[in-house]
């Protein structure tokens, strides 16, 4: 009876183990959830998608370069430096 | 001037001992890798473009005024963001913000019992290597500033920047917790936002 009711307790649905993902990624959970998530992904597709695609959005993430500036842009703050080259 | 591109910490480091030293190259040059980040940053903060590009000019100046006391203890792009975000966050409260709150992610993705109404659709198909990534970075560039400000600071911060999560906190003033909610939910709406371009 007990072992029924824990078995219980310890299944997830896939709302949870959404929420739990990040703390997932990030090292952040016990033992006993790393256990929960990882028994529910592997029999949830949609959930182990659903994570794949998180990965997928924080590896390209990972990519974004800034936009190149103008010279005008630069040139305005290099004034700054000049600036504080002549004061210093 | 040779640029080290790896590792960039370093090539950074060389930069700046160069600009201390007087060499207007090398603070070309870091005008130009950290110019539009800060702008970004600043705005991801104070909301508004003209206030972001103020900040952003106090803030090179402040980095000119106190470029010697710089003693490497932290990366040069985490003391540079640092400045940044404290002159930043004082701007905020100048202009006493009504802060947009952060909406929680649509618990409408799943029914009664907990489970997803419509399943993820797989991206398997359409996104498969590196150069990918590069296409997909293109894109979330131009969706960050989607996000409300809180989630699109720490996403740059950590996401983009690389930056840890204990520098991002300090950086912020936020806690630990509340910086995991700001990357769960800023996460999940940048996935939702690809997934209308990649599955449409």
């Amino acid at each position: 009876m007990t072992a029924i009711f824990g078995r219980r307790r310890r299944a997830i649905v896939c709302r949870d183990a959404v929420a739990l993902m990040t703390d997932y990624i990030e090292g952040r959970l016990s033992a006993t959830d790393i256990a929960r998530l990882e028994g529910h992904l592997a029999g949830c597709p949609h959930c182990t998608e659903y994570l794949a695609q998180i990965r997928i959005t924080i590896d390209a993430l990972g990519y974004v370069t800034p936009q190149d500036l103008s010279d005008e842009a630069v040139n305005d703050l290099v004034d700054l430096y000049r600036n504080w080259r002549s004061e210093a | 001037m040779v640029v080290l591109a790896f590792p960039m910490v370093d090539a950074d480091a060389i930069l700046v001992e160069k600009m201390r030293a007087g060499d207007e190259a090398a603070f070309r040059e870091i005008v130009r890798r950290y110019q539009d980040r800060l702008l970004r940053l600043a705005e991801s903060t104070v909301g508004s473009r003209a206030v972001a590009q103020e900040v952003t000019q106090d803030t090179w100046l402040a980095v000119l005024r106190g470029v010697d006391r710089f003693e490497g203890r932290s990366t040069f792009k985490t003391w540079l963001f640092n400045i940044l975000m404290n002159r930043a966050r004082s701007a905020v409260h100048k202009e006493s913000r009504a802060g947009r709150p952060d909406e929680s992610v649509g618990d409408e993705r799943f029914d009664k019992n907990g489970a997803w109404v419509s399943p993820p659709e797989p991206w398997s198909d359409r996104v498969d290597d590196r150069i990918v990534a590069n296409d997909l970075a293109v894109r979330l560039r131009e969706l960050l500033p989607n996000l409300p400000e809180q989630q699109r600071a720490v996403i740059t911060l950590r996401d983009v920047e690389g930056l840890s999560s204990e520098e991002v906190v300090k950086m912020l003033g936020v806690t630990e917790g509340n910086q995991r909610v700001l990357l769960h939910r800023g996460r999940a709406r940048l996935r939702a936002l690809l997934n209308e371009e990649l599955v449409s």
